[in-house]
């Protein structure tokens, strides 16, 4: 048990050699960042060039937090690009947290705005009276997006169905692919004698909430006896977390079917089916298609609130029924002084003609012009 | 040559008895008499804290930072227990034994009893798999292999203990399903007669995204835990022991056995549960490769089940208030789950405290 | 560390017996060779798909062959210990084979997108879907967020593991010992919540990167405490004994001798701790927010960090943001391997030479 000492302040020596050369390589690191910021800025204004606009406010400056919905995530990411590159004093930070999640840092009053796939609830617009001074929490519709039913199948390339056999398929009472309910939607198509791999998601989402509304809605009590609700309630089939492992599965296993947004549907290359719905003819799942259904959504909240009712039976012509909406909640009162006109300003280009065609080639739905008008007229009266 | 085995045992039996280093006596006594000389009330005990302002202040340190952290553990157990009794009483069904989790809904229907199975058989399967292979891993590294080869190996397995529990995941999800395959339809023709590690006919043909693939991935996560504290554990085994029990003519095998193992034992114990609170708690590598439903389903090869962190993780974003609670409730349980677990660790570990070089 | 080459002088001499035989010192490898062999053959000859079979029959093959051989030509305890040697190589192959597969996976997904760029840009206004962009922002969320909570942790662990195994006796070590192991088993999101009410809604401070350190180091200190305490408690009495013999105060033994002596072993603890927590995602979902700009102060506005931004870029799911997630996921594993590297180098030059 002999303890050597000898060489220790060698030892120290390189010790401290090592502890300062880190330190040193951190300094480098922090002058790195401040080259970078300073070479990234400009770099992002000539990249987003093209879509500026001459902008006119851009509020404050500073941070400005949104939190929540993911289904909407990449709509803001676009917009946030865009809105920095026009102001380069402000940067939008937005947390694809969850709805819910949005919700509570919103009524905490942790984030100037939420995303939100669901208008609030009664009891969060009270409870939102404690953060918004004098006023309360309103749903201001943003984004519309359209879902689709994403399958892969080989040899099938044009499937259509209906409300009724998707419900059925995704409550486990059709299991084959050959099943007769599916052969009489595809004549002549070679459906595959295989067992159905519904998919579905395993994070409570809004997603789920609209699809099983279209479910309810188009299938009837007999397909799909459950309430539409963001969590999956049908029985069987397997489940996989947020659109993009359910986009992964489908992509990886044979003869399975689930639902996610169109972006997820589009980016993976997945195949996506017709819908038929007492219309003429099946209709694609596009954005074109989706933005028709929601040019049919009634306004049901009352004063400035614009919380939507969407018609998921819709037998319009090249509609598509399965769609989504997702709002920004905001305060209609008493926005904190120092992100107020941070929001006014960042709303006020989301809700422009260029922003919400800006979205649309990203599988998003630009709102329809009578609603966008609706929340055009309610953003400078916040306060 | 058979007359060493026997003496073998009994050395171990000895070193049971008694601190590994009380084989040289003198030691242990001249040092006591030299500090009772020098004014020092004990060898155990050494100099009474009092005495030097160095010593209270390094002992109020160090009190002061266990205290600290026992702070710490009650603010978060008072904040669970508070956030988690806003959802228990509104709860409609039993919170022990309801199989859905419905906390936002009218009237609230939520229970534990699917997370729970998910968790203990989970976590069950990964300790069984990676316990062993860990100690095997353990030993190659301090015992067995080339020393040439034994630091890389060493130092390759601290670095995957790093790789984050999301790589875990996705590495699971795209590699590890696709090769369960083939062994889940084997241990369903061959082991099927044990229901557990049969398959039900509807689910047939589907991915194994289920909580034996859950098990066997949370195994290779918590490997390089075990193994890296294991192997150091291992690697201070009084070199004098070994060459005793060398010298008396054991085997390689009988060394370990006689000198390595017990002595290491409280440590692989330790190890172990490090491990076990990081499968418990496990969260996104479950949520990517698991397939969760609402289902108690005995047959661990079918997909369904959950664990209580997946849960946490797939309901957190979109719950309002009361499915907070109940998700912090259900948090809850998990902390009393590892308590008692613990709590048993600890009672077999203490059984073989005398193993301690500090015997404090 | 002569230990190995005294093993392997050794225990041929305690096999070379007047009675019994010896196998060649290739028989093991042939073993090996022929179990892989016919496990390969089984394998497809019974059409086993999945390849995990192929290798768990021929590691059966492997470990039984070499003990059949053994029990026959050099008698039962022999064969005893070519069991115990074969199955401990079994192990570490059946360990080494998803780990080393798992770094390949990673190594072939994530070096592509690695560039200058890539590592010294943030994401400030590039969108997903398209190339470009980089994770400067996140790599310095993760240094300085995970450095705070090493710097908050390590002392109190390391005091608490002094604590416990130096000092501690009567209920309060017991109570400290008993709850630092329930510690471990705090899920992180819940770490995440615990220190979101208290200090960002209760106490009213913005979300940084400094309220992930704290929920970070809730998940290191038990780490920290139980390896510390475990090397602490295997430094030999005779180095206090002689230590206190010599009238060295309390203190300055266990500074200048036990944790010395102990340094590797906490080394690998803390750096274990480390690594456990750089790859957690759930607490700086929660408390670092989230954003796309660099910004180099913890204490104030959001941050980011490598696995929230692993985790982000793929839940944006499409193929330009995955090769972002894998190259960022390579990346937070070079960083903790260079870290590791680095604080194995500073023990083992601090750490005295044990020739016990």
């Amino acid at each position: 048990m002999k303890l050597q000492r000898n060489g220790r302040s060698k030892a120290l020596a390189i010790g401290a050699l090592a502890v300062v050369s880190s330190l040193s390589l951190a300094a480098c690191g922090s002058d790195d960042n401040n080259k970078t910021s300073s070479s990234a800025a400009p770099s992002v204004s000539s990249s987003a060039g093209g879509s500026t606009s001459a902008a006119a406010d851009c509020g404050k400056g500073g941070q400005l937090l949104g939190a929540g919905s993911t289904a909407q995530a990449n709509a803001i990411e676009v917009w946030k690009a865009a809105f920095q590159a026009q102001c380069s004093g402000t940067v939008i930070n937005y947390n694809g947290n969850g709805s819910g999640a949005g919700v509570a840092n919103f009524n905490q009053g942790k984030v100037a705005f939420a995303g939100s796939d669901a208008a609030l609830k009664p009891e969060e617009v009270t409870a939102s009276k404690t953060v918004c001074t004098g006023g309360q929490g309103i749903d201001l519709p943003m984004v519309g997006g359209a879902v689709a039913i994403a399958y892969n199948v080989d040899g099938v390339d044009n499937l259509v169905l209906d409300g009724p056999t998707l419900a059925k398929i995704f409550d486990s009472k059709i299991t084959k692919w050959n099943d007769p309910a599916i052969a009489k939607l595809n004549p002549g198509a070679k459906l595959p004698d295989a067992n159905i791999q519904a998919f579905h998601r395993a994070d409570d989402s809004g997603t789920t909430k609209n699809v099983t509304a279209y479910f309810a809605a188009a299938g009837g009590k007999d397909a799909w006896p459950y309430e539409p609700d963001k969590k999956w309630a049908g029985k069987g089939g397997q489940a996989a977390t947020g659109s993009a492992g359910l986009a992964g599965q489908v992509k990886q296993q044979k003869n399975s079917i689930t639902y996610v947004e169109l972006s997820y549907a589009q980016t993976n290359s997945l195949k996506t089916a017709k819908i038929a719905t007492g219309a003429a003819q099946p209709v694609d799942a596009t954005a074109e298609a989706a933005a028709k259904t929601i040019g049919l959504a009634k306004v049901v909240g009352t004063g400035n609130d614009l919380a939507l009712s969407l018609d998921y039976a819709t037998k319009a012509d090249g509609a598509y029924p399965i769609v989504l909406v997702t709002y920004e909640i905001v305060c209609d009162k008493g926005n904190k002084a120092d992100t107020l006109p941070g929001v006014k300003a960042f709303l006020n280009y989301t809700i422009s003609d260029a922003a919400q065609q800006a979205i649309a080639d990203k599988g998003y739905v630009p709102l329809p012009a009578e609603v966008a008008t609706k929340v055009k007229a309610i953003i400078p009266t916040l306060a | 040559m058979d007359t060493p085995s026997p003496t073998v045992p009994q050395d171990r039996d000895d070193g049971r008895n008694h601190p590994p280093h009380d084989t040289v006596d003198l030691p242990a006594q001249l040092p006591s008499a030299l500090a009772q000389a020098t004014g020092q009330s004990g060898v155990s005990s050494p100099p009474k804290a009092g005495n030097r302002i160095g010593d209270t202040l390094f002992l109020a340190a160090s009190r002061g930072s266990g205290i600290l952290l026992l702070c710490i553990m009650a603010a978060i157990a008072i904040f669970l227990g508070w956030q988690a009794s806003k959802s228990i009483g509104s709860n409609h069904g039993n919170f022990f034994t309801t199989f859905e989790w419905n906390a936002d809904a009218t009237p609230p229907v939520f229970g534990i009893a699917v997370l729970l199975f998910g968790t203990v058989v989970s976590s069950v399967i990964a300790m069984a798999v990676a316990v062993p292979v860990a100690m095997g891993i353990a030993l190659f590294i301090s015992h067995y292999a080339p020393r040439r080869l034994a630091q890389p190996i060493a130092y390759l397995v601290d670095l995957l203990a790093a790789v984050p529990s999301i790589v875990y995941g996705l590495w699971g999800a795209l590699f590890l399903v696709p090769h369960m395959n083939g062994l889940t339809s084997w241990m369903n023709d061959y082991l099927g007669w044990t229901y557990v590690f049969g398959q039900s006919d509807s689910v047939a043909g589907s991915a194994p995204r289920n909580l034996f693939t859950v098990g066997v991935l949370l195994a290779i996560m918590i490997l390089p835990i075990i193994t890296a504290v294991s192997r150091e554990v291992f690697r201070q085994v009084p070199r004098m022991h070994e060459e005793a029990a060398l010298a008396l003519g054991a085997t390689r095998w009988e060394m370990i056995r006689t000198a390595v193992l017990p002595f290491g034992r409280p440590g692989v114990i330790s190890a172990s549960m490090l491990g076990l609170g990081r499968a418990l708690g496990e969260t996104m590598a479950v949520a990517t490769v698991l397939s969760p439903s609402d289902k108690l389903n005995l047959h661990i090869m079918d997909p369904g089940g959950g664990t209580f962190a997946q849960n946490i993780a797939a309901k957190f974003g979109e719950a309002f208030d009361n499915g907070r609670s109940a998700l912090i409730a259900s948090g809850l349980m998990l902390f009393v789950i590892t308590l008692l677990v613990n709590a048993g660790a600890r009672m077999i570990i203490a059984r073989r405290k005398e193993f301690s070089g500090a015997n404090a | 560390m002569s230990a190995q080459a005294n093993h392997r002088a050794t225990s041929p001499l305690a096999g070379r017996t007047l009675t019994s035989g010896r196998l060649p010192t290739w028989a093991p490898a042939a073993t090996a060779v022929a179990a892989i062999a016919v496990g390969c053959a089984i394998g497809a000859g019974a059409g086993l798909s999945s390849h995990i079979q192929w290798g768990l029959i021929a590691a059966l093959l492997f470990v039984a062959g070499n003990y059949a051989v053994a029990a026959r030509v050099e008698g039962p305890r022999q064969a005893k210990d070519r069991l115990a040697t074969s199955l401990v190589w079994v192990c570490f192959i059946l360990a080494v084979i998803p780990l080393v597969s798992l770094t390949v996976y990673t190594i072939q997904k994530g070096a592509g997108v690695i560039s200058g760029t890539f590592l010294t840009h943030s994401m400030n206004g590039v969108i997903s879907s398209e190339p470009g962009g980089g994770i400067y922002h996140a790599i310095m969320g993760t240094l300085e967020q995970v450095g705070l909570a090493t710097l908050i942790a390590a002392p109190i662990g390391l005091l608490t593991a002094v604590y416990l195994v130096e000092y501690g006796r009567g209920r309060l070590a017991r109570t400290v010992t008993f709850f630092v192991d329930v510690m471990t088993g705090v899920p992180s999101i819940v770490a995440g919540l615990f220190v979101l009410s208290f200090w960002i809604i209760i106490l009213g401070f913005s979300f940084s990167g400094f309220a992930g350190s704290m929920a970070l180091s809730i998940l290191m200190m038990p780490v920290v405490v139980r390896s510390t305490e475990e090397m602490l408690k295997l430094v030999p009495n005779e180095l206090r004994e002689a230590s206190y013999a010599l009238g060295v105060p309390k203190w300055k033994t266990i500074v200048r001798i036990v944790i010395p002596t102990a340094i590797g072993g906490i080394t690998t603890g803390i750096m274990l701790a480390i690594a456990r927590i750089t790859g957690e995602t759930a607490p700086v979902l929660l408390l670092c927010f989230t954003t796309d700009v660099i910004n180099t102060n913890p204490f104030q506005d959001a941050q980011e960090s490598l696995p929230l931004y692993i985790w982000h870029q793929y839940s944006l799911g499409n193929d330009q943001t995955y090769a972002r997630a894998w190259g960022a996921a390579l990346v937070l594993i070079a960083i903790v391997m260079g870290l590791n590297l680095i604080a194995r180098g500073i023990a083992r030059w601090r750490s005295p030479k044990a020739g016990h």
